[in-house]
């Protein structure tokens, strides 16, 4: 595995090589060298000398993201240092038919931000300043290689944070979060990026800066923010991001319930959402994943427990306390064995250390392990986890479990050692199998990872070529040359006719000089 | 109409008969905006309505979606309108999956409707009604919002799937039905407030919430903007969690804020009480909400005809600026303007009678305008009399106006979903 991206990150001695149905997005090395050197010449132009890497050596370290087994060596890689550096690399890129692909901490966990061999890697790592702290507007704008978690540090003074909380909060940028709509455990109660991206500025894929949304909401005209957000890059690169600020809560109480089996804690999950309590976050972890976090970071979690509940609650001190009681109860008429409170901030640490450390964990009880990243409806959660059990058992792969339960959002780790031949081959079918099933449940083949390069191939599963032709003319309307993080997200690109600018159908009282265009 | 539009559409009307079963004549009541309507199409199902555009696509008709169209004059009136492809006929509630907190529902269907079904689990989804009427595609469409948007947001905070028809008669879908997903481009967001621009919704999938059991407003009197902004400020920092924070002022004196809690029983006790102390003056809890509440100012004005319909958006600390504005600008302009919203969330409604000189709505429009730009804002004509459409800059000026037109290209690139309507004449 990689090693250098936190908490969240894929093992794999499957490395060094790009699966063949990946090539379409990677490029060919050497592809338009002319067009390539013009972008280095731009780059080295606008940009310090540290800023613009082409050294073999040195490209090589940005590689992969935090899906390690797709690697790709960039021709060029640029760190800009402003919005108009990278606006002006972003131009030379669409003067000369460059690909590009925009990268912040590069945590992804789906090849989002893979390299590709024929075009630039932007790395948004150094503009990492925190621009604003605005309190009375409960917002902050941000540069896109500031840390996830460094908002909320800077928030807390004021009695802020912000909400939405990767796993990997400790490294990942908001530039990454912004293109992946990433989600994180508290994101049951308080949403996603998407819910919390207010404005941006984004350099288009033809360089120019323009503003989507802003302080205010509803900002007039078609909400391109939206769906800007979560575009996996290939709508543009974003430069700063205006985000909402959520006042601390007055009182958070986090429960660990152990369960005999996930039938028991699946069951409890249900029943506590049905019975109208909406908690901040409820996770699941069954007896693999506790094994391995144990192992790990010794949290002490219920011994023997078939699957355990992170369950938090938060809000104003009257409210949590009635909630509590009313969790306590559901989770011990499902069978709980133990309820464990924490009683200070050291406890509730170490629960949630268990949770936020499971990934990296299971590494300690497999040499390889895959991250899977479905959803499935709240209400399936027993039946796909039986189904997943059966998979397991047939095969003869070890799957943990580990997963956001509260929004059916599965996080299961499918085991294998690489170095035993065809052990990487039935581990793929098995993760692949489990996204199948989530699918014919209804769900989705991602609910935070994203679609990337990894998962390109299951689109088709999940949507008709109709669908998936309707989502590229957003594509074709932002970047028609197909340059901005091209081969990621759909299987099979869009020709998108004509360039923009040039507009076959004005109003015509505007083309004929008659009226003003509002 | 011309000789030749009316051949063009009695040809069409037979291919539209073909393709949905009900078509009728364009009547005077269904005039969008003051522009005559030739024929009424009204599909029962996503694809009819594909039939229908397939067809309209064939004739070169212009198309204007409708629901029950109670927000038929929002936006600028439409260039033509050969065809209105009227959703009524969907408005069945397909699915709700109490479980998983979800409700599938077609775009024709009344949201009053969608929340009778989801009542019956304690549930509800969490969006106001401020237009009575409203079916979900057309709230959908317009993006409308009330009090509630301060705690859970708007549409683009709940909708998690929708199938939409193209103008080229294509069906297609974004999202699903769960709450978690971040497969593929999200359409839906593009669609919300895009006033039938770009597609027809046919079908959508929102997020529930539970219904609280208890529910208290705090009312209290502001003598200024700034008052009514310190009280404002006072309530989002304190960690009482409104579901609501509302401003209510008038044309003339000072104004009110009211602040709802939601929540259990003992909880919002404790949580009203924090909250006069808070606020202090003459602070006082009611159990109903007051009069007027999350009522569009419109709706009250109370000359006959259309009174202009403004939106006005800021940063929460813009407040007292936009308040401020609002009635200098009036009394310059010798009108009564009236200002209400969501205070806690950064947008009030604003309503001028429907007599208002145009000059004097521009005044107001300009001034309010600046100062919510300065807020970080804009402010919007959302509807409004046909004198005041045609001497007012109703949309103002958009940001990456471009981008939305280069959009508006792919997925209508002959504009014939409802061309004019729609910000820089998309």
């Amino acid at each position: 595995m990689s090693g250098m991206h936190g908490t969240e990150t894929t093992a794999g001695p499957v490395e060094g090589h790009v699966p063949p149905e990946a090539t379409s997005a990677t490029g060919e090395p050497g592809a338009n060298s002319a067009g390539m050197a013009a972008v280095g010449r731009v780059a080295r132009e606008v940009m310090p000398v540290t800023g613009v890497i082409a050294d073999p050596t040195q490209l090589r370290t940005y590689e992969c993201d935090g899906l390690a087994h797709y690697r790709v060596t960039p021709a060029l890689v640029v760190l800009p240092e402003t919005t108009e550096q990278l606006a002006a690399v972003v131009r030379a890129c669409s003067e000369h038919g460059v690909p590009f692909v925009a990268r912040g901490s590069g945590t992804g966990l789906s090849g989002g931000s893979l390299p590709r061999a024929d075009g630039v890697l932007i790395v948004t790592s150094r503009m990492r300043t925190i621009r604003e702290i605005r309190r009375a507007d409960q917002r902050a704008v941000v540069d896109p290689g500031v840390i996830n978690l460094d908002v909320t540090r800077a928030a807390t003074p004021e009695g802020y944070y912000y909400a939405p909380d990767p796993s990997s909060q400790q490294i990942c940028s908001i530039g990454g979060n912004l293109a992946e709509n990433s989600g994180g455990a508290h994101c049951l109660k308080y949403g996603f990026t998407s819910n919390h991206v207010l404005g941006t500025e984004l350099v288009t894929p033809q360089g120019d800066i323009v503003t989507l949304g802003g302080l205010a909401p509803d900002a007039p005209g078609y909400d391109l923010l939206g769906t800007v957000v979560g575009s996996e890059g290939t709508l543009g690169i974003a430069t700063t991001a205006t985000v909402r600020l959520v006042r601390l809560p007055e009182e958070v109480r986090t429960l660990l319930a152990g369960f005999a089996s996930t039938d028991e804690a699946g069951a409890a999950t249900s029943a506590i959402i049905s019975a109208g309590v909406l908690p901040a976050a409820i996770e699941m972890m069954d007896a693999l994943a506790i094994e391995a976090a144990e192992a790990a970071v010794h949290c002490n979690y219920p011994a023997g427990a078939g699957a355990v509940l992170v369950i938090e609650l938060d809000g104003p001190s009257a409210e949590v306390e009635h909630e509590y009681a009313q969790v306590e109860r559901i989770c011990q008429d499902h069978g709980a064995f133990e309820l464990r409170l924490a009683i200070d901030a050291a406890e509730r640490a170490l629960i949630w250390k268990g949770r936020k450390s499971a990934f990296a964990a299971v590494g300690r009880i497999s040499p390889d392990y895959i991250v899977q990243d479905g959803v499935i409806p709240r209400t399936a959660l027993p039946e796909v986890l039986r189904a997943i059990a059966e998979l397991s058992s047939s095969s003869g792969v070890r799957v943990a479990n580990v997963f956001h339960a509260g929004d059916g959002n599965l996080h299961p780790l499918v085991l294998f050692d690489d170095a035993k031949p065809g052990a990487g081959d039935a581990a793929e079918k098995v993760s692949g199998a489990i996204l199948d099933l989530c699918i014919s449940h209804g769900g989705a083949i991602t609910g935070e990872h994203g679609v990337g390069v990894d998962k390109a191939a299951y689109m088709p599963k999940m949507f008709t070529d109709d669908d998936l032709d309707t989502m590229q003319l957003v594509r074709c309307a932002f970047d028609p040359g197909n340059i901005s993080n091209p081969g990621k997200i759909f299987p099979t690109p869009r020709l998108c006719g004509e360039v923009p600018g040039k507009r076959k159908h004005a109003h015509p009282l505007v083309e004929a000089g008659l009226a003003d265009a509002f | 109409m011309t000789t030749a539009a009316r051949t063009r559409l009695d040809a069409a009307r037979t291919a539209l008969g073909s393709a949905c079963g009900e078509v009728t004549d364009g009547t005077p009541a269904d005039a969008v905006d003051g522009v005559p309507v030739g024929l009424v199409a009204r599909p029962a199902s996503t694809p009819e309505v594909a039939e229908v555009l397939r067809a309209a696509a064939v004739y070169g008709l212009v198309v204007v979606p409708r629901g029950h169209g109670t927000k038929m004059s929002w936006g600028r009136p439409p260039e033509q309108a050969d065809l209105v492809l009227d959703l009524s006929r969907m408005s069945a509630v397909l699915d709700h999956a109490a479980g998983d907190l979800i409700v599938d529902t077609q775009a024709g269907a009344p949201l009053a409707e969608v929340q009778r079904t989801v009542a019956g689990a304690g549930q509800r989804l969490a969006l106001d009604e401020p237009v009575a009427g409203s079916t979900i595609g057309g709230m959908l469409a317009t993006n409308t919002s009330g009090p509630g948007r301060m705690a859970v947001g708007t549409a683009r905070d709940l909708l998690i799937g929708v199938t939409v028809v193209r103008a080229d008669g294509v069906v297609a879908k974004a999202g699903g039905r769960v709450v978690k997903n971040v497969a593929g481009y999200d359409l839906g967001k593009l669609v919300i407030g895009s006033y039938g621009t770009l597609a027809v919704v046919t079908q959508a999938v929102f997020r529930l919430h539970p219904v609280p059991v208890a529910r208290r407003v705090v009312n209290v009197s502001a003598d200024s903007p700034d008052d009514a902004q310190r009280l404002v400020q006072q309530v989002v920092h304190a960690q009482l969690v409104p579901a609501a924070v509302e401003v209510d002022w008038p044309g003339t004196g000072g104004g009110t804020v009211g602040v709802l809690l939601e929540g259990t029983e003992a909880g919002v006790e404790g949580r009203t009480a924090a909250t006069i102390a808070l606020l202090g003056g003459d602070a006082a809890a009611a159990d109903g909400l007051p009069s007027g509440w999350g009522r569009l100012p419109w709706d009250e004005d109370p000359t006959t005809g259309r009174a202009t319909a403004l939106k006005a958006t800021f940063a929460l600390s813009g407040l007292s600026r936009v308040l401020e504005a609002g009635r200098a600008a009036a009394a310059a302009a010798a009108v009564p303007l009236r200002l209400r919203g969501s205070g806690g969330a950064g947008v009030l409604h604003g309503s001028l009678p429907a007599d208002t000189d145009v000059a004097a709505v521009r005044e107001v429009v300009t001034r309010l305008r600046e100062a919510c730009a300065v807020a970080g804002g804009a402010l919007v004509v959302l509807d409004g009399p046909p004198e005041v459409k045609a001497g007012v800059d109703t949309w103002g000026p958009v940001p990456a106006l471009d981008l939305m037109r280069r959009v508006k290209e792919q997925f209508d690139p002959e504009r014939r979903l409802a061309p004019g309507r729609f910000v820089g004449g998309i």
